[in-house]
């Protein structure tokens, strides 16, 4: 049993370890391309801070969990030996206590503000506000709608054009768009973007990405998953979208050709 | 009978003789004793059978979840036909909602907090501190008898509406509080809520009764330093449910009012849901959905606390008496536990970074919520220093108080991910929040509880519970836990958002059915492995080995008493001298020294 207990304890630790020094093969499934059982790689500019802090935490946590685990595998297997000596009958160490109070708060505290800069560009007001709004993003169940002004520039006009399910958005600029919902919670997710934001009905909530088109250039294709991330009913699994990425000059011939189609359609005289 | 009434000096404290009077009772009929009983110990065993009968309901319920994550829509084997008749043996969308709505409420409200505080709680807190019973006895019945109507609730919302409650655990409106949202659960979510409001009064009458016992009721000698830490995590629990749950009953009375008087509480204007306005159908609006989520999480974040504090304080000392040594650091390990409740109430909003709530509010909230991980850091390393130069016996109630500390490690550490707000938007509401939460309440709590059952059980039955069967569970559960959670780190990490009946649809997750299927088959050998746990837990009631006063020659006052403990608990008088944890003393030639023990 000691000897059991002891392998079991250690299983736990080789699999934490191995699941993250090893991620990229850490794949028992053949995967398709750009898919993994890591984070997909990211494609905005704000993505590679948030993966960077994702790192950071994660080597931190790496070395507390080897550490007290690997203690816990030690101990247990050490400590489980019969004898008929009794124990140590310590009952505890003040410096000690100091010392995993002190050592923890300070990479903790460390953590905590390695985080505000980057919390506070993606979030905070100051980085968008300047910047024209590109449009609008309407949750409702069970689909996304995406509102762009036309060719006037403005919302609300006669000239808006309207895509169901597609969000076509140009690769060279700050995207601003606002978040709003018809019925119940929604949240509009973009895994490859890093982009994750409740829709709250009653509510107009903005969001911003950019790009980065470096990044995107690596990859294969321009077209990606956005997922509801909020329960929003019966139907919130299938409440998706994509986007398509595409160049300034792609892009404004498609909202030409948007605008004709919905002139074409009579909607408007 | 019942216990002396708390005016005047308490029982045990200023008149030592009421401990042995209160002793001197009649035989009482069956229905007295086991059914309408006024002893702690009873009602607490009721608890206990209680959420067992649940755990097993809740476990069915997350094996279905997992037959449709692994193989969506898809004929389910067995009990199909019956179950979806009409939809091809197949789990439909409005099923699988009302599924993990039903097994996060199942497994919080009737599992997992009423086996902590309501079984044990009830069970240990008197026999711990030296009381003949608990403060409040009739008190404490109705704490119990308040489960029924819960329960009666929560059957009424399987039973009623066309699909049961469907907006999460979380019941988040206007998905909870519009009908047009979610067509055919509008009477289930009443009757949900009603049940939640009920386990509330149910909580409250227990932790009423144990802040009150633990404050009055203390055996002589037994000051508040020298309480085991079982005791004092109970504590700490009782006094988050008596701060926070006032919070969520008011929440559910408002939502109720929503939905049944067409108040607007949480309801905004201009809604037009599934092409009906509330509005135009009579319903008052102008209300703020995030209000709800402020003040349900206001109550259910100190709720996972009050779900892990008082494992953290059974696994202490379950630890310490099976390891022969003393807790390391036991002051520290009360302060941790405080400092844990404490902050607890100030880091509710890191539910919400996502939520659109003010980003400068999610910063504050990051910081409190990752010093959070300052005090549950404290207390590994206060566990893992108990285990230091310690005589390890490997029973099966220290394998899970091991496997406990373990997984509450794992548990721990990805919390730092989540509390991270920039990392946060990548996996809010993925599956690494799951395995996160699981490890923490079924790693950690369900192992405590398990080792808890082990380990009180002869207080309990005045048998032991069979040693080769309780192995035979424990390796089997611990393989199999980390086949189920572990790999769901890895889900989340690819992105899987929770809650998501189908997702393969979606490019991002075609690749993981083959994980999830890997998950869902060890999730059936975790559930099938559990009959190892039921038989030995049925088995040992009548069969099992009978044993005296103190099996695991143990220091607490709970082994001063008689295995089983009659009414009244202790047949002599109490005096405590020390400290719960003299394990391996020099001052005796055994390596336990009782509290109770004059040397």
């Amino acid at each position: 049993m000691r000897i059991l207990v002891t392998l079991l304890f250690a299983a736990l630790l080789f699999l934490g370890v191995w699941t993250f020094a090893d991620a990229e093969t850490f794949l028992l499934a053949p995967m398709p391309e750009g898919y993994t059982w890591w984070w997909p790689k990211e494609i905005s500019t704000y993505g590679q801070d948030i993966d960077f802090l994702f790192e950071l935490i994660s080597w931190m946590v790496l070395v507390f969990f080897v550490l007290t685990e690997g203690m816990l595998v030690w101990f247990v297997y050490k400590y489980s030996k019969p004898t008929d000596e009794k124990g140590s009958g310590s009952h505890g160490n003040h410096k000690l206590e100091l010392l995993w109070t002190a050592i923890p708060a300070g990479l903790l505290l460390i953590i905590a503000f390695a985080q505000m800069s980057t919390f506070a560009n993606i979030k905070f007001a100051g980085s968008f506000e300047n910047e024209p709004v590109f449009g609008e993003i309407w949750g409702s169940q069970f689909d996304w709608r995406f509102k762009y002004p036309g060719h006037d520039g403005r919302l609300g006009t006669a000239d808006d054009v309207e895509s169901p399910f597609e969000l076509v958005v140009p690769d060279d600029q700050k995207i601003v768009m606002n978040l709003r919902s018809r019925d119940v919670l929604h949240s509009f997710f973009i895994p490859k973007l890093r982009l994750k934001q409740d829709a709250v009905p009653g509510m107009t909530i903005p969001i911003w990405f950019q790009v980065d088109q470096e990044q995107l250039a690596e990859e294969s294709k321009n077209e990606f998953d956005i997922i509801c991330a909020e329960l929003c009913g019966w139907g919130h699994y299938k409440m998706s979208g994509r986007i398509r990425i595409v160049s300034r000059a792609e892009f404004d011939a498609w909202i030409d050709e948007m605008t004709t189609k919905k002139f074409d359609n009579g909607e408007i005289n | 009978m019942s216990a002396p009434a708390t005016s005047g000096p308490a029982p045990g404290l200023g008149a030592p003789g009421t401990v042995r009077a209160s002793h001197d009772h009649h035989e009482l009929g069956f229905f007295r004793k086991y059914i309408f009983s006024v002893d702690h110990k009873v009602i607490g065993i009721q608890f206990m059978l209680t959420g067992l009968v649940f755990f097993l309901v809740g476990g069915l319920m997350a094996m279905a979840i997992r037959w449709q994550l692994a193989w969506p829509w898809t004929k389910m084997p067995m009990i199909g036909n019956l179950l979806f008749p009409n939809t091809g043996e197949a789990i439909t969308p409005e099923f699988y909602t009302m599924l993990f709505t039903m097994h996060g409420t199942v497994m919080i409200f009737f599992v997992i907090i009423p086996l902590l505080t309501g079984a044990f709680g009830n069970f240990l807190i008197p026999l711990m501190t030296g009381a003949p019973d608990m403060a409040f006895p009739k008190l404490n019945m109705f704490g119990y008898w308040a489960m029924i109507p819960a329960i009666a609730c929560v059957v009424m919302s399987f039973a009623a509406g066309g699909g049961g409650p469907a907006a999460g655990w979380t019941a988040y409106p206007p998905l909870s509080t519009i009908e047009s949202a979610a067509p055919g659960s509008f009477s289930a979510q009443t009757w949900w809520l009603l049940a939640l409001t009920w386990v509330g009064v149910s909580s409250m009458m227990g932790a009423v009764n144990y802040v009150t016992t633990i404050v009055k009721m203390r055996a002589p000698g037994m000051t508040l330093f020298r309480m085991p830490l079982a005791i004092w995590g109970l504590f700490i629990a009782a006094l988050l449910q008596l701060f926070a749950l006032p919070v969520l009953t008011a929440a559910s009375i408002l939502q109720i009012l929503d939905r049944v008087a067409h108040t607007g509480f949480f309801t905004p204007t201009n809604l037009v849901v599934n092409q009906l306005s509330p509005e135009m159908a009579g319903a008052a609006a102008g209300g703020q959905p995030l209000l709800w989520q402020h003040l349900f999480w206001f109550y259910s974040h100190p709720a996972v606390y009050i779900m892990v504090v008082p494992a953290m304080g059974f696994a202490s000392d379950i630890i310490s008496t099976h390891a022969r040594k003393p807790v390391f650091g036991y002051k520290p390990m009360v302060y941790s536990m405080s400092a844990i409740a404490g902050l607890g109430f100030i880091v509710w909003g890191h539910h919400m970074f996502a939520s659109g709530m003010n980003p400068a509010l999610g910063m504050t909230f990051m910081v409190s919520t990752i010093m959070i991980a300052l005090p549950s850091a404290i207390k590994v390393f206060n566990w893992l220093g108990t285990l230091w130069g310690s005589r390890i016996q490997l029973t099966s109630a220290m394998l899970n108080a091991l496997a406990f500390v373990a997984m509450f490690i794992i548990g721990g550490l990805s919390g730092i991910w989540m509390a991270a707000t920039p990392v946060d938007i990548y996996i809010h509401d993925t599956y690494i929040i799951v395995a996160h939460f699981h490890y923490v309440v079924f790693g950690g709590s369900v192992f405590a509880i398990f080792a808890s059952i082990y380990h009180w059980y002869p207080k309990m039955f005045g048998r032991v519970m069979n040693e080769t069967l309780g192995k035979i569970h424990f390796v089997g559960s611990f393989i199999f836990t980390n086949g189920v959670f572990y790999m769901m780190h890895q889900l989340g990490m690819a992105g899987l958002m929770r809650r998501t009946a189908d997702p393969y649809n979606y490019e991002t997750y075609a690749h993981l059915q083959p994980l999830n299927e890997f998950i869902s088959i060890s999730a059936f050998c975790l559930f099938a492995w559990q009959i190892f746990f039921v038989v030995n837990f049925f088995h040992s009631m009548f069969w099992g080995k009978r044993v005296g006063r103190n099996p695991w020659k143990g220091c607490s006052l709970e082994w001063d008493a008689p295995s089983p403990a009659g009414h009244g608990n202790f047949d002599h008088e109490l005096e405590v001298h020390r400290g719960p944890y003299e394990y391996a003393s020099r001052e005796v030639d055994e390596d336990y020294l009782p509290q109770t023990a004059k040397v």
